[in-house]
């Protein structure tokens, strides 16, 4: 029998507007050292199905209707709020997906960490504090957190995103759990730190046997370090099997277009820049800001660009990559001007933007325009769709209300949205649409210049490949230069002629994209290349294990 | 943390200044003076009263020489009272009425805070409404109103607590305390009722929960700190608020507070006495504000130690 066996599993949010069905008839097993992974976008219900097993679903609204969790034999969902909380931290521990919100600001993580052991519900298990301590520090040390024995009393702000996430592992550790779910334990971090955490979470299932349910949107991630995996859509699962069956020879739809929607390989269309003929052309950019957080009398500046030289063919796409903090949205809002320059030149079709006032650089905002990351954020929610792509139109007087109808729906015949959908409210619509509205706004004004931040990234993987190749589409047919910034390497060679790579503010190595993924020059450049999963699990294996060897 | 109170402290004088001459022109272009209420006294005895206190003097000149006093800490003569000054009556009334808002803001503590934390724990069910729809009542509930009533309930009909009086009989300071902190105690029950569901519905708790804790601890170690920094926020303006509101609860259970002085002070226009305890009310204010500021610095262990690296 295994370790976890989940049989007919429903669990229904019963909501104002109805019942919605999270998890409808669920089964799946996981046995001690296997890693069974659910795979899945959005609303399928995997993250459902994990919390669902703790009882740490908020009640009401959702509601257990039915089915069995047996964990060892005994079923979690009958059992009552004293037997769970011997399960909970205990036999079966969590990783939250977001290693920034999941720790409590307020207390230090030393504190955090030997909770589960000091407050344990069986009085043989339980420890002291110092005993406690002392296992805590051994743990972080474990997790590869350096100077453990100072960093233990510090509080959660003083660690970076992937320090925490390490922390929260060494949490889920501490009281030696049997089963581990990690619930997209390395969504909100940077290639490389995923890279380590994912090598991290199979070294440690590797020497302790622990069963690991992993879930993820992304199949790239898994395809290394799962043995089962289970594919959700809607609730229900649409295909369940071992790791290289899923991936070589899937039965079904839905995981095939999950599988064919993973950005891969090179661009394929051809290369449109116009040699000679330069659009954008930075010199010796630089934006600083002031650390308040920071004494005065300290280096206090963050330099987030900081020299940077770059040019922009007319009609090209030049790709800007960068882990977080790198400084690449910085210096796409710099271009801009919508980000204050310390230093340095930006010239636009031969014009000088640095030194122009706010009424000066009007005529030149219509020509550059920029697409935000956040689709959920970045448009007006008082505005309706009508509103919004009809606004810069006659702000630019580039139509007047004769017009302005007639445009506005090319606009949306143009990123693929029905004329029915004018009238309504952004928060009528999904991610993927949200973003193509936002696309529209930005082409309304016929720009030269487009500046994408991360345009795709909180999609999910079958709406961002739709989207890109809307934004392909876009550029073809409009003529735009494009400057694409994002983290994704896979997206970037995608969609780019041209990669800049970004780091501490500086450029550090550009090319031609596909010579540059042949050949890269810098150690930099190498590690972020090497970090990328791929959705290949025999090719994956070998690259984990590679990584495995390189720590 | 020092360095922030210094610089806080230095802003309260422009503030003080401010609050000083405000109140220094008002209640001197109010018709009427000290010596006007008195009945048929000679032309000449005002006169020579007004001598005694300047009050012959051009404004402006009476006005400087107000200012000098006060930055030596002397805040005149009263008016009214004859032979004391502004400094004795308000040390005189102070002990009072600083017990009494301590009382009142245990009061409004306890009772807000459970009944906040209650209501978030449970929100949209009966262990949410009846508790914020006591504190509506309670907001809306003017004290004098809640304290006559109070004392017809437990003193008159009951016979379980004295009617008035401080600390003449046993018992007699929890009715004052009650009337005075129900109003504070309803909106600290609102207060923390909103810190605690937003805390509640941050990650961290579900850590929390998924580690084993039990419900209570994750309430008390997790939540509470967080959900409770806008209750933080709001002691220091509610405690010079008590201190300030105190008149109507001291008239009613005849407490020889501050509150008394300060509306008899208005009445009488007794100049030095409006104006000394005014500054004094301004300044507690402050000093609170800046206080409450400075735990809420302390509870938060990234502003703390922003504020330790600047001091």
């Amino acid at each position: 029998m295994a370790l976890l066996e989940v049989e007919g599993l429903k669990v229904y949010f019963h909501t104002r507007n109805g019942v919605v069905k999270a998890v409808d008839d669920v089964s799946f097993s996981v046995d001690c050292g296997e890693t069974l992974a659910i795979v899945g976008e959005s609303g399928s219900g995997k993250s459902v199905t994990c919390y669902s097993l703790l009882d740490l679903l908020p009640k009401p609204p959702a509601r257990i209707e039915g089915g069995t969790a047996l964990f060892d034999g005994e079923d979690l969902l009958t059992c009552d709020s004293t037997r769970m909380r011997h399960f909970r931290g205990n036999d079966i521990a969590v990783i939250f997906q977001d290693p920034m919100t999941s720790l409590n600001p307020f207390i230090s993580i030393g504190e955090q960490l030997i909770e589960p052991l000091i407050y344990h519900p069986d009085p043989a298990r339980k420890q002291s504090r110092e005993t406690a301590r002392k296992r805590a520090i051994e743990l972080l040390d474990e997790v590869g957190i350096i100077d453990p024995k100072s960093r233990v009393d510090c509080y959660p702000h003083e660690f970076s995103g992937g320090m925490r996430q390490r922390v929260m592992i060494a949490m889920a550790l501490i009281n030696e759990p049997r089963l581990l779910i990690c619930d997209e334990p390395t969504t909100a971090l940077d290639v490389t730190i995923q890279a380590q955490i994912l090598t991290l979470i199979k070294k440690l299932q590797e020497t302790r046997d622990v069963a690991v349910i992993f879930i993820s949107h992304d199949l790239g991630v898994v395809a290394g370090i799962a043995d089962k995996v289970l594919v959700m859509c809607e609730g229900t699962i649409r295909e369940a099997g071992d790791t290289d069956t899923i991936f070589y020879h899937s039965q079904n739809d839905y995981t095939q277009k999950l599988l064919a929607a993973i950005p891969e390989g090179a661009k394929q269309l051809p290369n449109r820049a116009q040699p000679d003929n330069v659009l954008v052309e930075v010199t010796n950019l630089k934006t600083h800001f002031t650390d308040y957080n920071k004494p005065s009398n300290q280096d206090n500046v963050i330099r987030a660009v900081d020299g940077v030289s770059l040019s922009i063919q007319r009609g090209e796409i030049s790709g800007l990559v960068g882990e977080s903090g790198s400084g690449k949205s910085t210096l796409g809002r710099s271009i801009l001007q919508l980000a204050p320059t310390t230093a340095g030149q930006v010239t636009f079709d031969g014009t000088s933007l640095t030194g122009l006032n706010a009424k000066q650089l009007v005529p030149w905002r219509r020509k550059m325009q920029m697409i935000f990351q956040d689709p959920y954020a970045s448009l007006n929610p008082r505005m309706t769709v009508y509103q919004t792509l009809a606004e810069p139109l006659l702000y630019h007087g580039l139509a007047n209300r004769k017009t302005i109808d007639q445009q506005v729906r090319q606009l949306m015949d143009d990123v693929g949205l029905v004329h029915s959908q004018l009238r309504k409210y952004p928060h009528e619509f999904s991610g993927g649409q949200r973003q193509r509205i936002a696309i529209g706004r930005a082409i309304a004004t016929k720009p030269e210049l487009i500046i994408a931040d991360e345009p795709v990234s909180a999609l999910d993987v079958t709406i961002q490949a739709q989207v890109l190749d809307l934004i392909l589409d876009l550029v073809e047919r409009h003529n735009l230069t494009m400057l694409f910034i994002s983290h994704d390497l896979s997206v970037v060679r995608y969609i780019s002629d041209r990669v800049m790579v970004m780091n501490r503010g500086v450029i550090i190595e550009q090319g031609d994209t596909e010579a540059l993924w042949a050949d890269p020059q810098q150690a930099y450049t190498k590690q972020l290349l090497k970090a990328i999963p791929l959705a290949d699990p025999r090719m994956e294996r070998v690259r984990l294990a590679d990584a495995q060897a390189d720590v | 943390m020092l360095r922030f109170a210094f610089y806080r402290l230095l802003q309260a004088i422009p503030v003080l200044l401010i609050v000083i001459s405000l109140t220094f022109f008002l209640v001197h272009s109010a018709p009427g003076g000290p010596f006007s209420a008195d009945k048929a006294v000679p032309p000449e005895v005002i006169k020579a009263l007004e001598a005694q206190y300047n009050l012959d003097q051009p404004l402006w000149q009476q006005y400087v020489s107000y200012l000098g006093d006060i930055v030596q800490g002397d805040f005149g003569p009263s008016f009214k009272y004859p032979g004391r000054n502004v400094s004795e009556l308000i040390a005189a009334g102070l002990p009072a009425t600083a017990e009494l808002a301590f009382y009142a803001m245990l009061v409004a503590l306890v009772i807000g805070v459970s009944a906040g934390v209650a209501a978030a724990m449970r929100p949209n069910t009966a262990q949410d409404y009846i508790p914020m729809s006591a504190a509506m009542i309670g907001i809306c509930m003017p004290s004098f109103l809640l304290g006559p009533l109070l004392v017809l309930i437990f003193g008159i009909h009951l016979e379980w607590l004295p009617v008035s009086g401080w600390g003449d009989m046993p018992g007699d300071k929890i009715l004052p305390a009650i009337t005075l902190g129900t109003g504070y105690a309803a909106y600290i029950a609102r207060l923390s009722r909103g810190g605690m569901l937003e805390v509640l519905s941050q990650d961290y708790i579900r850590t929390a929960r998924a580690k084993g804790l039990s419900e209570p601890l994750v309430i008390a170690k997790h939540a509470l700190r967080g959900g409770l920094i806008p209750v933080v926020a709001f002691l220091g303006p509610a405690f010079a608020g008590l201190l300030g509101g105190s008149f109507v609860v001291e008239t009613i259970f005849q407490i020889p507070g501050l509150g008394r002085f300060y509306v008899q002070a208005a009445f009488n226009r007794d100049y030095t006495m409006i104006l000394g305890t005014t500054v004094f009310f301004a300044t507690l204010i402050i000093v609170f504000n800046l206080l409450s500021d400075m735990l809420a610095i302390w509870l938060n262990p990234k502003l703390r130690q922003q504020a330790q690296g600047k001091s």
